[in-house]
Order: structure tokens, then sequence, then C-alpha cells
């Protein structure tokens, strides 16, 4: 069986989490390839519906970080 | 765009007054027009002719008609004459007709008001040093070289390899001030200020780029890492990376010539000679005034110096000795890029000065297209996908992505370019999107963070509204983070492209709000730099207010005698402030402290309390400059405050002032007291020209005092280079101690002794010494209350944080706000000075408008179905959304509205609508991402 490869689904604050998300990029940081960014102006616009929504969608997790 | 470019072009003559110059210049013929020119290549490919490319430092070739490099300004191309064989083949192959074969030589003449003279510097050239072996050993190249080599557009698309035989190097060795203090050799004094950190920026990606180990070795006489932060830099590259810093200057380098690799033979400290063998060398190259730069500012009758930068004063850096006429950059005098692009604004504030009245009369109005109307259209998208040289290109299979980008839903034209930045492509995506009636744009490239807004632009030149577009980060969030798994790198840029254009389709047309300017500007700290930045806003017709907390203005200058140059800080403070005080545009506020702010750029509203005055004064101002200032450390080192002989420089400037070096026979200065520690691990980088400052002082005063400077690197960056050699050759010791081994100092009778590890000797030395000085660091002024009134950033160590450290070194992360002087970070006078003309610069940028657009990115309240519930109101971090109770309505203020979004997710009833970001347009995402699995 092939490894377990999760789908993680993650909300990054423009300001922080995105911009650091973009700084591991220029600093060439290494990182798996489970995560796929969904930008957003601040961490605290994830309405609950969206988390669910992954969920739903069938995400193995969800990452908000801001 | 009020900037005209003119290229290819010299000048030859300045007459005239300032305010109204007359310029003669020499248009060199460029033999393709470029307005004419398209900049598509077809002349290049088709050219027969193979040139030595010296854009990439004659690493590779390029055609003879060529163009610099892909992101050149004006994207035009040209013909090099003296390899050109004039076959005409570029003439027949241009459909634009751009190609001039009998384009010639032309005078032309200019008017202007002011002149900055920005000429800059070059590499020095190291063929003249024998002893080095560049020229002769291939694997030797100098740090340009190896610049170009690291490059993704350089010879070797951005893959290490050493030039000999294009093999991956294990070992690289950099040889640091080559060209730069050394006088007997090449004549040049100076230190060039930048050599160290960009020998430890190149060690760093170096190790980066390659695949296996890479042993990184930089050989210095001292690691001058005295920047804001670049002390962290350095000493992540020494602990974390692993790259070796050896003091040494290297003897010889003798190639083998089997392998092309090099021996280096040095000293090392104890005297001991050391080999060792590398693969490739690095001569860290010194910058040198070129000697077309020095003739052009001696037709100018500009002075310089004798290292041909201009002869400036330590109180008007960038002015020159021609009124009218400034200067900026390396041409001022050796420095990297965030100090020449502060330069570079004062100069423009300087210029701008003397022109304030005329300012706005020969701008140009830019037509924006009107906008089409695309509401009831379906979406109709176009994916641009970019190579980015290789950033993206060389791990993303692009043309797969763009391939797969065609079979998504609404997307009707397809596109993949190399740099999807440059000049052409913008005109591309520009003729796209009117020729398939485009009215959403995708560009699948770096990140949004930087190119958003330009790519904006792109649409709004077309008359499209600049928020139908979105961009996929399929470089910084996914060819550089996946850069060794290129099938899974193409994968995430396919599911990045596909979520971009699901959301492209949700995009609805916004409109940005425009509010007025409030033409006053506030100017927070009355030292060196705030002074300076007031007077300069008043001088370009602004009215300033400018705050001091003490009753006094002059701030810690108060404590300061003379500049190491010898230039009188108390005549000229006094003069400054009287110049500030009389000022019609100033109003002073000293005793003031600040109680409370709010507002956005362009309408703030500080209130401030005052000494004496039981009433709080409220000023509205349209901007703002921080220049708080830092002071001097108090140690808590070496028995200072437990006995008298020991210590500050400031003390001991004013000792020599008042007492002279009578009595005096021995002076230990300790270097780096309160900085370069655990505590504060940064540089105060203006300690070591103090120690040498006051060491020549003690000097002139009395030859006789003998003067030891123990230090751990001494960093007298610059021109100040000269002063310490003068101090040497004066006969102060220096003797260089180990940050583990730090000197031990004890009172005595007869003096105080200072014990130190003598580094060339091997062993302990003991100093007896009347006097002990501390060169103690410089710390932030206490803004702990102010910061969090106003809301600004300050770094650890109290120093308040710029919006970009290159880019914008001025500017503050908040819109309209700005910073200067030591308040950003140690710096010297001079330096706070340019600092503080070039926050005054950029303020006016903003003041010089009538109004501002604000983002359209902002919250609306849908009235009809909010129940008033107010948890919108509690929720904001901003403290926004307001119940009128006139109206008995939920109010959002679009002015001061973040666009964070909060309200819109808290809002029970979803009522809140965030523009750009609402719940279909995020929501749209989730689903494009996780419904079309298995691509």
């Amino acid at each position: 069986m092939a490894e377990f490869e999760p789908k993680i689904v993650a909300f990054l604050c423009n300001w922080c989490a995105y911009a650091g998300a973009d700084l591991a990029g220029v600093s060439r940081l290494q990182y798996p390839s489970s995560i796929r960014t969904v930008r957003v102006m601040c961490s605290g616009r994830v309405d609950p519906m969206f988390v669910l929504e992954a969920f739903k969608d069938g995400s193995d997790g969800v990452l908000v970080a801001g | 765009m009020n900037i005209d470019l003119v290229m290819c072009s010299e000048v030859k003559s300045i007459s005239g007054d300032p305010g109204n110059f007359e310029v003669s210049l020499v248009n060199h013929p460029r033999y393709i027009d470029p307005v004419k020119c398209t900049g598509c290549g077809e002349c290049a490919r088709h050219c027969p002719v193979t040139a030595v490319n010296q854009y990439n430092m004659k690493l590779d070739d390029r055609r003879a008609t060529y163009i610099e490099y892909a992101q050149a300004v004006p994207l035009a191309f040209g013909i090099d004459t003296d390899t050109c064989i004039g076959c005409g083949l570029c003439e027949n192959m241009c459909i634009a007709k751009a190609i001039k074969y009998d384009d010639a030589e032309r005078e032309s003449t200019l008017k202007v008001g002011s002149v900055i003279l920005s000429v800059g510097s070059r590499g020095f050239d190291p063929s003249g040093l024998d002893y080095l072996g560049y020229g002769k050993y291939t694997n030797v190249v100098t740090s340009e070289e190896f610049e170009r080599i690291l490059s993704a557009s350089g010879p070797y698309f951005g893959h290490l390899m050493r030039p000999l035989d294009r093999e991956e190097p294990k070992s690289i060795a950099w040889l640091q001030c080559v060209g730069s203090r050394d006088a007997n050799r090449c004549g040049n004094g100076y230190c060039s200020s930048v050599c160290c950190m960009y020998a430890v920026k190149e060690s760093m990606i170096a190790k980066e780029h390659v695949h296996g180990e890479l042993d990184c070795v930089v050989f210095n006489m001292d690691m001058r890492t005295f920047g804001k932060d670049y002390e962290k830099y350095y000493l992540r590259a020494r602990d974390k990376e692993g790259v070796r810093f050896i003091k040494a200057r290297v003897h010889s380098i003798i190639e083998v010539p089997e392998t092309g690799d090099l021996i280096i033979q040095y000293a090392d400290e104890a005297g001991k000679m050391k080999e060792e063998v590398f693969s490739m060398v690095v001569l860290s190259v010194g910058l040198q005034v070129q000697p077309d730069a020095a003739e052009l500012a001696q037709r100018l009758d500009i002075k310089l110096n004798k290292y041909h930068f201009v002869d400036s004063d330590p109180f008007a850096p960038v002015a020159t000795s021609q009124p009218g006429i400034y200067t900026c950059g390396v041409l001022q005098g050796p420095k990297d890029i965030p100090g020449s692009v502060t330069e570079a604004s004062a100069a423009a504030c300087l210029a701008g000065a003397e022109l304030a009245e005329a300012r706005g009369t020969d701008i140009p109005k830019v037509e924006i297209p009107k906008e089409m109307d695309v509401t009831d259209q379906d979406p109709r998208i176009g994916v641009f996908v970019c190579n980015c040289g290789i950033n993206i290109g060389g791990v993303v299979d692009v043309p797969g992505v763009k391939a797969y980008a065609e079979t998504l839903p609404n997307v009707v034209y397809t596109d993949e370019n190399l740099f999807t930045c440059s000049q052409d492509t913008q005109d591309k995506i520009k003729e796209k999107i009117i020729e398939h009636n485009l009215n959403r744009v995708v560009v699948a490239s770096c990140s949004p963070k930087t190119h958003e807004a330009m790519f904006m632009e792109t649409l709004e030149a077309c008359g499209l509204n600049k928020y139908l577009f979105e961009m996929a980060n399929i470089r910084n969030q996914d060819s550089w983070i996946h850069s060794k798994e290129p099938e899974v790198a193409t994968k995430k840029a396919k599911d990045l492209v596909r979520m971009a254009v699901a959301r492209a389709a949700t995009l609805r047309t916004l409109h940005e709000k425009v509010v007025p300017i409030n033409k006053q500007a506030l100017v927070i700290g009355g030292g060196v730099a705030g002074m300076n930045a007031a007077l300069s806003l008043g001088n370009q017709g602004f009215n300033t207010v400018l705050l001091e907390k003490e009753t006094e203005l002059g701030g810690f200058s108060r404590k300061l005698h003379h500049t190491i140059e010898g230039a009188d800080v108390q005549a000229y403070l006094k003069t400054l402030v009287d110049d500030v005080s009389g000022h019609d545009k100033i109003e002073v506020l000293t005793g003031a402290r600040i109680v409370g702010f709010e507002g956005f750029k362009g309408n703030f509203a500080t209130e401030v309390a005052l000494d004496g005055v039981d009433k709080k004064r409220k000023i509205d101002h349209g901007v703002f400059i921080v220049a708080t200032g830092a002071g001097e450390y108090q140690p808590k080192e070496f028995l200072y405050g437990e006995d008298d002989r020991v210590l500050t420089q400031v003390a001991l400037s004013d000792r020599l002032e008042e007492k002279g070096a009578d009595g005096l026979d021995s002076v230990v200065m300790i270097q780096c007291v309160g900085s370069r520690n655990d505590e504060h691990v940064e540089c105060s980088r203006i300690c070591c020209q103090n120690a040498v400052k006051n060491a020549l002082h003690i000097k002139k005063l009395n030859p006789e005092t003998q003067v030891y400077v123990l230090y751990r690197d001494i960093r007298t960056y610059g021109l100040l280079e000269d002063y310490f050699t003068e101090a040497r050759e004066q006969g102060v010791i220096f003797i260089r101690f180990d940050e583990d081994a730090p000197p031990d100092v004890r009172s005595a009778s007869e003096g105080m002794l200072v014990t130190v590890k003598d580094h060339i000797l091997q062993q302990n030395v003991e100093i007896r010494a009347d006097l002990v000085t501390l060169s103690a660091g410089m710390r932030a002024e206490d803004t702990d209350e102010m910061s969090q009134i106003m809301k600004l950033n300050r770094n650890p160590e109290g120093y308040f944080i710029e919006a970009h450290v290159k880019l914008r070194p001025v500017d503050m992360p908040s819109d309209g706000v700005f910073l200067c002087g030591t308040a950003h970070g140690p710096k010297l006078i001079t330096e706070a000075i340019s600092q503080a003309q070039a926050a005054a610069s950029r303020a006016t940028t903003f003041l010089a408008k009538d109004a501002i657009k604000l983002s359209a990115i902002t919250a609306k309240v849908d009235v009809d179905h909010c129940v008033k519930c107010l948890t919108c109101v509690r929720s904001c971090p901003f403290g926004v959304p307001e119940f009128n109770i006139n109206e008995k309505v939920i109010e959002i203020n679009e002015a001061i509205c973040h666009g964070c979004g909060v309200c819109a997710s808290i809002c029970p009833r979803q009522t809140i609508h965030l523009s750009f970001y609402d719940d279909d347009q995020i929501m749209c995402k989730i689903d494009a991402l996780l419904e079309a699995e298995g691509t």
C-alpha cells in the first residue's frame, strides 16, 4: 500500500503566515507538498463554514495560520 | 508617468543656475529605434555574430544585436557596432522596422531645475594583482562573476559550476578586501562597506545551490557586518550553516594544473603558514568609481576626494560643491543597497525642495482608459503561466500546466512566459485581453504579495477592472519549496491554477474610494534626524509639527562634540535648531508626549499632552515621521560605575574637551561593550569609529599618550577606514581579542590593570591604564508607550521596523508612516541626516497629492438583513463597525476598515460581505481543490 499522503487545506493570513510561506520559498526550505494554501486577509476571516466545507470535500486536515 | 528615460546618452556640460539649468547631452546611436522596437528578439535570434556577454561578466556569449537582460527598461534591443558585421539580416527580419543602420551620434539639450548625479561605480578589476592569479587561473573569479554564476539568468542558469570544467565545486574560498583597504597595492585605502555581507550571502546561496556538501571559507581581516540585523545574518552563516571565517590575508594562490584546484597559502593569526586546497576562489572585489564617472564630475566642477568619491560635507551628505547638483549612491561613498536607496530619496528631497513652487506643473496626466462593463458577461478567463527564468520552469512542467489550464472551465486563453513581470509580457497580456475579450485574468507565477499590484495595473491600463485578477503562487509556495520533486511540484501547480481559475470566475468589479489628504506632517522626535525631516518638509512647503519629549531640541547629539571628520556638532546643532525654530512652516512642541492616536493614511489625528499645559492638544496630519532616536548603553561590565577611571566614549570625549589629554600616559579602549553579545546580538555600527575618533583626538592633544584599542573586528567602513589607518600610523595599538576571552579589568592604586590575550603573541598581556574607555553600544529610546498607542512595530532591540530593508528603507509598513535616524538602528549623524531627508522625501510623495485611493477590499453590511446583534462591533480588532443610533444601523467606515474580514466570518446572519474575499470567493477554492482529485 502506498504511503498515506494527507490532503491539507491551509488558510493563511496575508500579512503573516502567507508572507511566511513566501519566505520559506525564498529561503528554499523544503517541506512536504501535502498542503494547498488559500490566502485570506486575516485568519479571522476563516469562517467555521470553510473548515467544515474542507472536511466535507475530503480534506484530511485543515491548518489555519495567522 | 512623470519620469522620462533618456538612454545611451552622456552629459557634456551643464550651464545655468539652480532652478534653471541647461544640460547638453551627447546621444549615442543605438541603431535600433527604441520606440518602434517591440522587444520580440527576432533580430538577435537571426544575428550570425557571436559577441562576449558583458552583462554576464564575459562568462557567456550574446549576439551583436542584443538586449542586456530580460527585464531591461526600456525593453528595446541595440546593436553593438564593435562586433556587428553589417550583414543586414536583423533589418530584414524586423517586422517593426526598428533597425536604423544609419543612426548617428546626436546632440540635444534638456532644461531642468536640479540635477542628481548618481553614476555609481563598478567592481575593482583585480587583473593587476598577480599574486591572486586572476585571469591566469580560470577557477579564480570575482564576486561579480560569481553573482552571475549563481543567477538563474546567468551563464549557467543558476547551476553552481566552476568555469574551468563546469564541475560543481566541493569547496570555495572568498578572499575579502580585494581592491579595498589596500593603499599599497591598488591605492584604494577605503573599505568598500558591502563585500563582507555579500560574501556571507554568496556563501549561503552557494551552499543552497549545490547538490552535496560545500565547504565555504571567507578569508578576512575583519568581518564588517555592521548594518541593521547584519550581525545575526553573519552568525547564522557561521554557527548554523557552517561557513568558516578565517582571519588572514592570503599570501598567494597557486593552481594545481591537473585538477584546476587552487592552493591557498596564508599565515594564521599566530603567524604560522598554512595551506588549503579549494575547487574555486572568489575575489570579493571592492567598489570603485570609474574614470569616466570621475571625469564627468570634474567636467561639472564637482569636488571629489582622493578616491574620486564626491567630497561631501558631513552635515550635507548628498549635496555637492555645485549648488543645485546633488549626489547619491556609491559615487557619494561606498555603500550598500539600503544606503543607496535612502540617499536617492534624500537627493530627490533636496532636488525637489528647490523646485517646490513648480511642483506638478510639468507632469502629463495619465489617461486610464474607460472601464469596460463586464457585469453581465460570462467569465472569459485568460491564464498566463510564468517560467520565471528557471525558477519555476526548471522544476514545474510549465507547458503541462498551461495545457491543463486550457481544460478548465471558463478558460478561453492560455500562455506561458519566460518572465511574466517583464515589460514585454505586460504588453502581451494587454494585447491578449483585448484580442480574446478576456474579462478575468489569472497569472500563475510568484507571490501576490510582491506582484499582484503590478499585474492589476496592467488590467487597468486596458480598461479591465483591476479586481478581476487572481494569482496562483507556483514559485514561492511551490517550485522553490519542492525543487527536488518536479512531479509533485507540477501536480501542485495544476491544483493551484485550478483553484485560481475557480476563484477568478467568481470575481466582481470593485471600485476604490477616494479620500482627501491632510497636507500637514507630524515629526516625532526633535533630534538631528527629526529636525532635518521637519526642515526638509518645511522647505518643500508643507506645514509640519515637530514633537520633542524633552524641553530642548537636539536629542543625543547634544552630547557630541565633533564628527570623525572634525566637523563641529554643537555649531551645526545650533544652526539647525535656529533654522527649525525660525521656520514659518514648522511648529515645535517640546515637553510633548503622545497620549492618543487615530486615523489612517492622509488623515491621522494625534493627541499630545504638553508639560505644564492641562488641555491636551489634537494635531491633524496626513503623514508622520518617527525619529525617536537612541542613546548610549549604560555598561554593567568592566567595573563601570564602580571605578571612575572607567568611562564611556561619550564621557571620554567630554573629558578631552574639558581637560585635554594632560596627565594621561595610557588609555585602554574596549570595543563591543553591550553589542555583539548574547543579550544584544547586533553590532552598534558607530563604536569603532568613535574609538578611532577619540584615539586620534588623544594623540593630537598628547602624542605621548599610549592608546590601546581592544577590539573583535574593527568596523571602520567606507571612508572611515582612512582614520583607522591614520590611528595606526599615529601609534595607536589595536589588539584583537576573542569573543570567548574578553579582557579582564581590575582596579589598582597605580591605575587600571587590563589583561588581554594578544593573538599575535599568543599570550596574555597586561596593560596599565589611566583610563579605561568602554565603547558602549547604542540603545533605542524607550518607545513602549508611544509604539503601542500608534500601533507601530519594533524589533527585539526596540528599533522600529521598515517596510522593506532594501526597497523601502525609510517607509514603515503602514501607509503614510516613515522612519529615520537612530530610531531605525544605530547610525552616524551623516547617515541620520540623509535618512531624515529621505523620509521627508517619501512623505512628500503623499503630501503632494490632493487625494488617495483606498483599497476596495472592505466589509459592507447588508442593512436589510442585519439584526444589530453587535457581534461585529465587539469582534473587530480595529473597532471599525459602529452602531448609528439615529439611523439604527451598523456602519462600517471603509476608509478605516482594514479588510481583515473578521466581521464577515463572525456575523451569525452572514450579512457582512468582504469585497474580493466574499464567502463564495473563498469557498470555490476549497471546492475546486478537493473536488477534482487525481490530476
